[in-house]
């Protein structure tokens, strides 16, 4: 049994928390790490839901504690998403495990046209995970979901043994209305089509590749995590049925992205290299490493088929946004060579883009 | 960014191909040597700018693809071992050697590492005194200097846990096979700019002279690049055979005096097999008597291991610009994206790979309109 006491744990207040200046609640009971007892169900696993989730993450929803949380929603058809967030390191330039978990559910469900409302979050922790890393984590959820106005609802801990497990892993599900009249899907692309993306490529992959392994660049470079379920709705509210279809660009990058769309619709994808944005200290690092931005991922980037006639709107919208301020028209759907990503280079000739097979790894020349 | 778009503007581009194009009166087979050159052509379209007769044929310049299947089956071997800490560049990691690839001996519980830099290696063997750490030292002359370095470093240190599994291969043995093969057709070379840096150019007079044959050092940046091959067709079709340098804000005619004083000290030349090719005399580096003491191969006791490369595989006649990927028989059949056999189909940028990649899915019109993936697959 550990050493510690119970008794000189601090009682918490149970107010609602203003996040403004928001500080991690513990120590709970005195142990400064997670330890197996807190995903044994019992107290100190009710301590930890108590004292650290139910205050950051606070809803009536969440707050009966039961085995499921009852929620109401008005509206037809409901879009449901599910995705395991492992990343390393937790913590990177630009935002952490916690946001990525969050938004990376949200931005799933904006980009197949759906109003994004609530989240279950459930915890892997690893025994020995410091509870104040844990705490930074939730703090970072709870701020995320306030921005892209979900609530999480229903969520999980268990512990595993030192060394089953990388400190904290997060799964995030997440369910939204779909909006009326919205038909999108990677199946709905059409020649003529035109492409966007909503900001620069590659941040968020080359932010985590300069902390991996003591990479150091001049420049930070940082995550563009964000969610995109507002920008999104600006879009579908101007345009409407004139977007036919929405993507997240994450891992793989741009380029698997839309050989996806390319393959599911039966399409041929060209863009233009040169109107892709990409920032300076990016493409500074990938030539460094020998990487394409194509390839590297995003966290806050959407890419849009919209019809010819609407493009231009969209495009004002989403500049319009303070996420799409560096948008771009990228390149169009055609009927020629269909299922390909064909890029046309600052030289003025064609290349193929094929979807990787792997991950992209650094090259020797 | 300095050096990020001045060699890549469009429209001097353009007037560059113009040149060519107005100085090229009969066709011309000229082969740029170096994997990062190839990886430039294809990924900037430069091939589809040249004139219908001037056709890029993909040399061996790539360590990745012709380190042979032997030397990856000796690697798998070490990292497999408990306490090793086997280092390696990134995209090493993927290539299948005859059972399984570093990932999936990774994936078993070896500790595989990606590494930057070999002196991080080192740097490790510092950290780790009780592991053994082993650097995966590929790669032509330019990445020859850096593994010097480290394993002159470990001496100096006196460190006992480093070691280097060393295939280094050699640019001009390498083009002297290719000239010396029945049915050679290649008739001018774009010599690799960086392994020129390290070596400088005072190796290829004599081939010129021997073969008549132009050859052009070459950089990596789309004018780089058009500016070798045109310099390459203006000899061609003048009837000279010389070395010229058209990467003079890099290479010198002498090279890194020092790099080399410390190449020679450490290493010493070797035969070495090249996959899919052939073995070709005096062609790589092996640590010198001074060093062998770092040669993991002597350290793990596995010099025993010896793996034949596929009689199938006809690597070498797709590298000579003799057959076309599909007129081989294992091509699409033994020998896949996933399960290569040879150098041409380890690389996303082999002839073989780009074939097999695009060539699957499209009609002929679609292969022709489709871009410089498939014309670079198609010249070769």
């Amino acid at each position: 049994m550990p050493e510690h006491s119970n008794t000189g744990a601090p009682v918490l207040s149970k107010s609602v928390p203003d996040f403004s200046n928001w500080s991690c609640p513990l120590p709970l009971v005195g142990y400064p790490t997670i330890v197996m007892g807190h995903g044994g169900g019992g107290k100190l696993g009710n301590e930890l839901v108590e004292h650290l989730f139910l205050p950051a993450f606070r809803n009536p929803a969440l707050e009966n504690l039961g085995d499921a949380a009852v929620l109401e929603l008005t509206g037809g058809r409901i879009a449901m998403s599910t995705d395991s967030f492992v990343v390393q390191p937790l913590f990177f330039p630009g935002g952490s495990i916690g946001e990525l978990a969050v938004n990376g559910t949200v931005n799933d469900l904006a980009v197949s046209g759906a109003v994004p409302r609530f989240l279950s979050a459930s915890f892997i922790l690893e025994e020995g995970f410091p509870l104040a890393q844990l705490a930074a984590i939730v703090e970072a959820m709870a701020r995320a979901a306030t921005t892209a106005g979900v609530q999480i609802v229903t969520g999980d801990t268990k512990v595993v043994e030192r060394g089953h497990g990388d400190g904290c892993y997060i799964n995030t599900a997440g369910i939204g209305v779909l909006r009326e009249g919205i038909q999108v899907g990677p199946h709905r692309a059409q020649p003529c089509d035109v492409v966007l993306v909503s900001g620069t490529i590659g941040d968020h992959g080359m932010a985590i590749m300069s902390v991996r392994e003591g990479l150091e660049f001049e420049s930070q470079i940082r995550s563009d995590c964000a969610a995109l379920n507002g920008m999104i709705a600006d879009v579908l509210d101007a345009v409407g049925m004139a977007v036919h279809a929405m993507r997240d660009p994450t891992r793989g990058g741009l380029a698997s992205t839309l050989n996806e769309i390319a393959q599911s619709s039966g399409v041929g994808i060209a863009i233009d290299e040169a109107s892709l944005p990409v920032r300076v200290e990016v493409q500074s690092a990938c030539e460094l490493l020998g990487l394409d931005p194509v390839y590297v991922a995003n966290e806050g980037k959407a890419v849009f088929f919209v019809a010819p006639e609407a493009a231009d709107s969209v495009l004002k919208v989403l500049r319009a946004h303070p996420l799409g301020r560096d948008a771009a028209r990228i390149g169009q759907v055609t009927a020629e060579h269909k299922r390909m990503l064909v890029a046309r280079t600052a030289m003025g000739a064609n290349r193929v883009i094929p979807t990787q097979i792997g991950e992209q790894l650094p090259r020797i020349c | 960014m300095k050096y990020l778009t001045e060699f890549r503007n469009g429209e001097i581009a353009q007037r560059m191909a113009r040149e060519i194009h107005s100085a090229a009166t009969r066709p011309w087979k000229i082969m740029e040597v170096c994997g990062g050159q190839t990886h430039s052509i294809i990924r900037n379209g430069i091939d589809q700018m040249l004139p219908a007769g001037i056709e890029m044929i993909h040399g061996p310049g790539c360590p990745v693809c012709v380190t042979p299947l032997e030397l990856i089956d000796k690697a798998l071997a070490i990292a497999a071992q408990p306490g090793v800490i086997f280092c390696s560049f990134g995209d090493m990691l993927r290539v299948p050697g005859t059972e399984g690839d570093l990932f999936q001996v990774k994936g078993a519980g070896g500790d595989v590492r990606v590494v930057y830099s070999p002196l991080d290696a080192v740097e490790l063997a510092v950290k780790n005194p009780d592991r053994q750490v082993v650097f995966f030292g590929v790669g032509f002359e330019t990445t020859a200097p850096a593994n010097a370095m480290s394993v002159h470093l470990a001496k100096r240190r006196g460190l006992e846990n480093f070691s280097l599994l060393v295939s280094h291969v050699l640019v001009p043995p390498a083009i002297e096979a290719i000239l010396q093969s029945p049915g050679n057709q290649v008739q001018g070379f774009l010599l690799a700019g960086h392994v020129c840096s390290v070596m400088g150019y005072w190796e290829y007079p004599p081939l010129a002279e021997r073969y008549s044959i132009p050859l052009v050092v070459t950089g990596f940046e789309p004018l780089d690049l058009l500016d070798g091959i045109r310099r390459a067709v203006i000899q061609l079709e003048a009837g000279r055979h010389e070395v010229e340098n058209a990467y003079s804000r890099v290479v010198t005619y002498e090279g890194n005096r020092a790099a080399q004083k410390l190449l020679a000290e450490v290493f010493e030349v070797t035969d070495r097999a090249w996959r899919g090719i052939c073995v070709i005399p005096k062609s790589g580096w092996r640590l010198s008597e001074a060093y062998r003491e770092f040669d993991a191969e002597e350290r793990f006791h596995i010099t025993g291991i010896h793996t034949q490369e596929s009689a199938l595989c006809r690597a070498g006649d797709v590298l000579r610009g003799a057959i076309k990927p599909a007129e081989c028989a294992a091509f699409g059949n033994e020998c896949t994206l996933r399960h290569p056999l040879g150098a041409t189909m380890v690389s996303s940028e082999g002839a073989c790979a780009a074939y097999y990649n695009y060539g699957r899915f499209l009609s002929a019109e679609e292969l022709a309109s489709a871009g410089s993936g498939l014309t670079g697959a198609a010249h070769a």
